[in-house]
């Protein structure tokens, strides 16, 4: 889509007006500083899926649509954790982190902070797995794909 | 963009909007000043090429441009000024957005460096008007402002038309800069395709060919893509049965013996039940919508193929399946139909198609839209006649508003050219009749205008007859008076058990007083025998606004209906 202000909120409200579901959305600009590449993750059905394709079109910001779910792509979604690190749960965290391939970027002597990436179902699964009082905190991009192989996406 | 080296010099924003507008061929905007334009109306004042008309109410500017484009081929073009300015147009900028009318509308904004202060008459503009525009701007610099205007020419009249609004903040009006208008403009994301499919159009040929049971219907599409006269060739080589939706009455010729009649809510019952049994229809810039088709559930036929020609891709398979789809300008795709069958020897099956008619002829036996033609009191449906009768050999406009008197006019009033009835179909805004009479009367001036309407609607725009005395213009308003808010009270008497809440429209002026007030004339008309001579006197007062209150039959009900959520042969007949 353009890199114009006021291009997002066309997205998010087409969504809000036509009562489409978003289950998440990410947006920054590509190498090309006049174009921002959105991924927006939504459900429904075939037919629903054709008219949010249809009507994202329409926007006049909108410069292309792809659907990537049409073919094998790549989707990771990164997450923020803090969780509790103290006695004896403080060896069984890093242990979990390690397990999921997560980096502890911060430390504290009662809690660590671990970053993950992956499909949001990995992410779930992480969560999943930890004791849920051990949770403070989390934060989640939403997810960014790309198709797989020569597959692009280009204006 | 570049520019070519050469003596340019500097003008303020204003100067270059008006500019632009001359370079736009605009005629007429219509406006209402406030603090945040004046700087644009001190330019109106300076120039002479686009003539402003004051209204009296943001929404009835609006309104007026949008009939001034509907009436057209032209983009109709409004000015108001930030905030209340702005949300009063919003409702005529909805108006015409739903009905996919080219509108620019410029909007004043507080100075840039007061946006989001909470400035004085400050409002969101393009926040606002975002759900209810093809798209909009805010200009915050003035080297954008004249590429930003050509692009919301651009916008507002191809693919599927709509209103574009540019928001230019009042600094950005005195800001000054050198004026260069480009000639054309293109956008990477914007690019509306206009040929047709030939592979598409010879498969939706070959089925139409082939059906035992045809049936076209045609929408505001053909109106707006100036394709009547392709659809009419059509659908006498083909020899099939045609029906226009509210917004597309005109698109096809209503004398014409092939036409079945309106379809929808208020539908002819033969168009309504051709529609729901045909084998293979043709939708050509039409959207299947709610007040069409009734409930899809119910519209759905297992054998039925659909064939649906339109610019808006997602107006395809959005309320039902499309076997056939095919995308483009439906004035090219229908030429391109043409040419093949004229290439071609293969016709229709004469016997299939004649057994239809048939069909279709017991159908219309019916004789759905009869009423009490000997009533002692005014039959609304009966002006409607009158009017029609009087009048259809002059060059006539007939606008509306909302509600019953729209369903009879659409319904008793027979128009056989594109862009004469001019109508809120889509939005369903009551109100629009007055100041679209207004618009088609300054885009036809020789033309006879005609405002069928109803004394809630009428009020809600009235302040307008002073807009029409300004500028003399003559139109004449037909008021079919029941004293309720007829549409409301039908529903409430067949849905709401008779309890008639709120819909009875108690002090309700002396509109003859209130017309003579205005410097108009006015009429009061309350017997049968009397309708004809009203109309035949206020016609033949060419110069004068003639407002005639007919004071009719108040139990009167619109038949044929299909209830709402109902299928489309589940009619309520009289």
């Amino acid at each position: 889509m353009e890199n114009e202000p006021g291009a997002l909120s066309r997205v998010a409200g087409l969504f809000s007006a036509r009562g489409y579901n978003i289950e998440s959305l990410t947006v920054a600009p590509t190498e090309d500083p006049s174009l921002s590449r959105m991924t927006v993750v939504t459900s429904g059905s075939d037919d629903v899926i054709e008219q949010i394709t249809k009507q994202l079109n329409k926007l006049i910001d909108i410069v292309k649509v792809v659907d990537l779910s049409d073919g094998d792509h790549i989707e990771r979604e990164l997450m923020l954790v803090k969780v509790r690190a103290s006695g004896k749960d403080r060896e069984e965290m890093k242990r979990m982190a390690d397990i999921f391939r997560g980096r502890i970027l911060d430390v504290t002597d009662k809690a660590y902070t671990i970053e993950l990436t992956g499909t949001g179902a990995k992410l779930d699964a992480f969560l999943g797995a930890l004791e849920q009082g051990a949770i403070l905190e989390t934060v989640r991009t939403g997810a960014s794909g790309i198709g797989r192989g020569e597959r692009i996406l280009k204006v | 963009m570049e520019l070519t080296a050469g003596v340019t010099t500097e003008l303020s924003g204003a100067e270059i909007t008006m500019r632009c507008l001359a370079e736009e061929g605009v005629e007429f905007m219509f406006g209402y000043p406030g603090g945040a334009v004046l700087p644009l109306y001190d330019e109106i004042f300076k120039q002479e090429k686009v003539k402003h008309i004051l209204v009296r109410h943001e929404q009835a500017a609006v309104h007026a441009a949008d009939a001034y484009a509907r009436s057209t081929e032209k983009v109709g073009v409004v000015l108001v000024t930030s905030g209340p300015g702005v949300t009063n147009a919003v409702t005529g900028i909805a108006t015409a957005y739903m009905d996919s009318i080219p509108v620019v509308i410029i909007s004043g904004q507080v100075p840039t460096h007061a946006i989001g202060q909470d400035a004085f008459q400050e409002v969101d503009a393009v926040g606002v008007t975002r759900p209810c525009v093809k798209h909009n701007f805010l200009v915050k610099d003035i080297k954008d402002l004249a590429v930003t205007m050509k692009k919301a020419f651009y916008l507002a009249a191809t693919g599927r038309p709509g209103p574009v609004l540019v928001d230019i903040p009042k600094d950005v009006q005195t800001a000054k800069t050198n004026f260069f208008y480009p000639q054309s403009v293109s956008m990477r994301s914007y690019n509306p395709v206009v040929k047709g499919h030939s592979g598409q159009i010879r498969k939706a040929l070959n089925l139409l060919l082939e059906a035992k049971r045809p049936m076209i219907y045609t929408g505001g599409g053909v109106v707006l893509g100036n394709a009547a006269p392709e659809l009419l060739q059509l659908v006498h080589t083909l020899g099939f049965p045609c029906t226009n939706t509210l917004m597309g009455l005109g698109g096809y010729p209503a004398t014409d013996p092939q036409f079945v009649g309106m379809l929808g809510m208020h539908g002819t019952y033969e168009a309504n039940m051709a529609m729901q049994n045909c084998d293979v229809l043709l939708a050509i810039g039409a959207r299947f919508d709610d007040r069409v088709i009734g409930n899809p559930k119910h519209f759905f036929q297992e054998e039925r193929r659909i064939i649906h020609v339109d610019i808006d891709p997602s107006s395809i398979s959005k309320r039902v399946r499309v076997d056939v789809p095919i995308v483009g300008d439906v004035r090219e795709v229908l030429q391109e139909m043409n040419r093949q069958l004229a290439a071609g020897k293969e016709r229709p099956d004469p016997v299939a198609v004649k057994t239809w008619w048939d069909q279709i002829g017991e159908w219309r036996g019916r004789d759905c839209l009869k009423y009490d033609r000997n009533s002692k009191i005014i039959k609304p449906q009966s002006v409607v006649e009158k009017l029609y009768e009087l009048t259809k050999d002059m060059d006539m406009y007939v606008t509306s508003d909302v509600g019953q008197h729209q369903m009879w006019a659409a319904q008793f009033y027979k128009f056989n050219k594109p862009r004469r009835w001019i109508n809120s179909g889509g939005l369903g805004t009551m109100g629009v009749g007055l100041p679209y009479a207004l618009g088609v009367q300054l885009a036809h001036p020789e033309a006879t205008v005609a405002c069928v309407t109803g004394e809630a609607s009428i009020q809600m725009c009235i302040q307008e007859l002073s807009t029409a005395k300004q500028y003399r213009l003559p139109v004449k308003i037909v008021n079919l008076n029941n004293r309720y808010m007829g549409m409301v009270r039908q529903w409430q008497e067949f849905f709401h058990g008779n309890r008639y809440a709120e819909s009875y429209m108690d002090a309700l002026p002396d509109f003859v007083k209130l017309t003579e007030s205005y410097g108009h004339v006015g009429m009061r008309i309350d017997k049968p025998e009397d309708v004809e001579p009203a109309l035949r006197e206020a016609f033949s007062r060419k110069n004068d606004l003639v407002f005639m209150d007919f004071i009719t039959d108040q139990t009167e009900n619109v038949f044929p209906m299909v209830p709402g959520g109902k299928g489309l042969s589940e009619m309520i007949l009289v």
